[in-house]
């Protein structure tokens, strides 16, 4: 043991914290130092000498006085002067060696030797060392020799051979039993049954909820509340309306059905897209050839072109009625009017309306039947969906596409002026002052109608009546009877709204204004027969053709009374067109089938193409239409159908362009053009009239 | 039931719709002739109508081919389109055209329905 003793000397060298057992230093100090400095550097201060106030005063020889300390292993607190009583010299004597042992800590533990007596009494309460204790006692027994108790139960626990429980019973303190007279009684209390009782309440609902975040997801969800903001900013506009609740019962009663059942009406749209796409992979390759195909011999053959025919159009129910008015729609460039019905004046039957669009040539779009045959259509330029139809019967009406009714939303009647005889000819004009539709009409009973759509009734005015010129009859009373003209075909001029043409059953071309409705502005002796169309050039403004059953075509200038070309058809010319994109081109069709296209600048006597277009030659071509922008005519025969024909190259020529100079586009370059070749005929035509 | 109002129609209507309004069992009559058309086309093998759970509602084909068809389109329809969306929301599928070997089939989804046409476009 080592002790060591420390004085404490003079005064000490303390830095700033002092660690001493005295508390009293310590608060004094901690102050003082708190005053000197703060605690981080208080060993970086200077060191001051610090004494504590109870120390001792000595002279400076004392303090220079050399202490010598010796470390021994005695304990300090053993008495050295032990003395013990010696009964041999009956004295007491010091014991000369004292016990230096001096005991700092004791701790019993609490392990016990296995096979001392405790720690078998302990193992044996457990159960767990039984075995291993048989074992054991067998080993005891063995070596030790010993006869106590425990061995002779454990012998025969051991001849028994069976488990842990008779060693742990016979371990136990065993119970004194009568040897002679022993039974063992023992009573059981009735288990009660066990019985299980739970209560489970009904689970929650649970549904299992799977969704994706996506973007186009969350602006679905947006849009979806765009409508709903807007249908009910519309709901509270429209609140007094008493209109709205038959609706909403009608919205209840549709919404309830389509809830009910798998409704294929809404596959509507998707199926007419697929049908369009069965369409284009059955004509595939005229689709190609309508896009792609431009006739590579044309790079040979100058001053000819030629027609190839891409779709036919066909409608059962219409097989066997005549075409008699196409129109393109002015919107959509691939939706064209069907107009059916007959020219022959003993076989008069029903009439159909179809609507056809390019991108399905099986099966018209739009179907409509009337019982009068229709002999002409025109579409409304601003309302794409707005038709007017002229009947053989006189009358006129108008179709909405936008309605699913297969009957005209207006119609006129005996009451309301319809024509007496057949109306060959229908134009929308502008809307009037009050934003009405108005239309007028052409008919053989010499009367041109205005009529106007007003509060949804069809309102006429006569504008002009016709007559026959030179023909005035003296009747039985004096009367004077004009004989009336007929009309049978119309235009009006592109630019000068007022200023349009009629042509007539006599050959005459009249040129009249709306606004004068007795008197014609001119007169032009145009053909021997009846004049089949008119129409003014889409560029030159004073320059219109006219055809006429004489088998001939003549182009005109509205100043000058007599033609400046005429053309020869060998055949009655059904129809006549300008072509939209150039000033001298146009086409027209006879009734032997075949079609004709000119292009006045490449040659102003001979047509540039002559082509037979329908299949069987006594189908007879009854009208020509130009598509506004694709490359393409349609052409209506007498026995229903429309066939589409592609123009090749030459018979689109534009005015070649000179190197060194720019491409000059527009409308002024054509009526240029056409001036030109204008001015070539004019003056020799005019020197024989000076 | 009644038999439905418009003249156009000649055929009863197989489901039962209490209060019919004309308009709906027209469309009906138009679309039923549409699908009819189709089917019809020359080189169309089959038409399948499937709704919104890939379950086909009205086929030309036997069962088997149906359902095959109908699963395995629909999980390519849905693919196709969040693809398309997931690039432009504001765009969305109009159709899909898978021409193989041995034929085409084209699929037209609409909000809820699925329309499958199999056509050869070779015959």
């Amino acid at each position: 043991m080592i002790t060591c003793s420390v004085h404490s000397l003079c005064g000490i060298l303390l830095p700033g914290v002092i660690r001493t057992p005295n508390k009293g230093i310590n608060q004094q100090e901690l102050n003082a130092s708190t005053e000197v400095g703060e605690g981080a550097d208080e060993w970086t201060l200077s060191k001051t000498l610090l004494k504590p106030p109870d120390q001792l005063e000595l002279t400076e020889a004392e303090l220079k006085e050399e202490v010598t300390r010796i470390l021994t292993a005695n304990n300090p607190h053993a008495p050295q002067n032990i003395v013990r009583y010696s009964f041999k010299e009956r004295a007491y004597k010091p014991i000369s060696f004292v016990d230096q042992l001096a005991i700092h800590f004791s701790l019993d533990g609490n392990l016990l030797l296995r096979d001392s007596d405790e720690g078998r009494r302990q193992s044996a309460r457990i159960d767990l060392a039984p075995v291993a204790s048989t074992v054991i006692e067998v080993e005891e027994t063995e070596v030790k020799e010993e006869g106590s108790k425990e061995d002779i139960p454990a012998a025969s626990a051991e001849e028994a051979a069976e488990g842990e429980e008779p060693p742990s019973h016979s371990m136990k303190e065993q119970k004194l039993t009568n040897q002679f007279n022993f039974c063992e009684r023992a009573s059981q209390t009735f288990n009660n049954p066990v019985r299980e009782r739970a209560c489970q309440m009904e689970p929650p609902p649970r549904a299992t909820f799977s969704a994706t975040a996506n973007q186009w997801e969350i602006y679905d969800a947006y849009v979806e509340e765009l409508h709903k903001l807007e249908k009910s900013k519309e709901k509270e506009k429209q609140k007094p309306l008493v209109a709205k609740k038959e609706d909403k019962l009608r919205g209840r009663k549709l919404t309830s059905l389509e809830s009910q059942s798998d409704d294929v009406t809404k596959v509507t749209k998707a199926a007419k897209i697929v049908e369009r796409m069965v369409n284009q992979n059955t004509f595939d390759d005229i689709a190609q050839d309508f896009k792609y195909f431009e006739d590579p011999a044309d790079e040979y053959r100058d001053q000819e072109g030629t027609l190839l025919p891409l779709w036919k159009f066909q409608y059962d129910k219409a097989k066997r009625l005549a075409v008699t008015a196409i129109c393109w729609n002015p919107k959509y460039k691939d939706l064209f009017a069907v107009g059916h019905g007959s020219y022959d004046f003993m076989k008069q039957s029903r009439g159909m309306l179809l609507l056809y669009t390019m991108k399905n040539p099986s099966f018209p779009e739009y179907i409509f039947s009337s019982e009068s045959g229709i002999m002409c259509l025109d579409i409304h330029n601003d309302h794409p969906y707005l038709l007017v139809v002229g009947y053989y019967d006189g009358n006129v009406a108008i179709y909405n596409l936008k309605k699913s009714h297969s009957q005209p939303g207006y119609k006129s009647s005996a009451k309301s002026g319809k024509h007496t005889d057949p109306v060959w000819q229908v134009k929308w004009q502008k809307d009037d002052l009050d934003n009405n539709l108005n239309f007028f009409s052409i008919s053989s009973d010499g009367r041109i109608v205005s009529w106007t759509l007003v509060k949804n009734e069809l309102v006429h005015s006569d504008v002009i009546r016709l007559s026959v010129e030179g023909t005035t009859l003296e009747g039985p009373e004096g009367l004077q009877l004009q004989t009336i003209g007929c009309g049978t075909s119309f235009d009006f001029h592109k630019k000068i709204d007022s200023l349009f043409l009629i042509g007539t059953e006599e050959g005459k071309i009249y040129k009249c204004s709306k606004s004068y409705s007795s008197q014609f502005l001119d007169t032009f002796d145009a053909h021997h027969m009846a004049v089949d169309a008119v129409s003014w050039n889409p560029y030159h403004m004073k320059v219109f053709i006219s055809c006429s059953s004489d088998w001939t075509v003549k182009i005109w200038d509205h100043t000058i009374k007599t033609p400046m070309f005429i053309f020869d058809l060998n055949s009655a010319v059904g129809d006549v067109a300008w072509a939209p994109y150039s000033s001298t081109i146009f086409a027209a069709v006879t009734t032997d089938g075949k079609a004709h296209v000119f292009d006045l600048s490449i040659n102003k006597y001979e047509a540039i193409c002559s082509q037979p277009v329908v299949a069987k030659k006594k189908n007879k071509i009854t009208h020509v239409q130009f598509n506004p922008i694709y490359p393409i005519i349609i052409i209506g025969d007498d026995r229903g159908h429309v066939t589409c024909l592609k123009l090749s190259p030459n018979l689109r020529k534009m005015p070649k362009e000179k190197k060194g100079q720019e491409i000059q586009k527009g409308p002024e370059v054509e009526i240029a053009k056409l001036d030109k070749l204008l001015n070539l005929v004019r003056e020799p035509a005019n020197k024989p009239a000076k | 039931f009644r038999p439905c109002p418009i003249a156009t129609v000649a055929r009863r209507e197989s489901r039962s719709h209490a209060g019919d309004s004309s308009c709906a069992s027209l469309a009906m009559a138009e679309v039923e002739e549409t699908l009819k058309r189709i089917q019809a086309h020359k080189g169309v093998i089959g038409t399948i109508v499937v709704n919104a759970e890939g379950i086909p509602i009205r086929t030309t084909l036997d069962n088997s081919t149906t359902v095959q068809y109908a699963g395995l389109l629909h999980q390519l329809t849905m693919k196709a389109r969040s693809t398309v969306r997931d690039i432009d929301p504001q765009n969305d599928l109009t159709f899909l055209r898978i021409r193989s070997k041995k034929h085409e089939i084209m699929v037209a989804p609409d909000k809820e329905y699925l329309l499958i046409v199999i056509q050869n476009p070779c015959e």
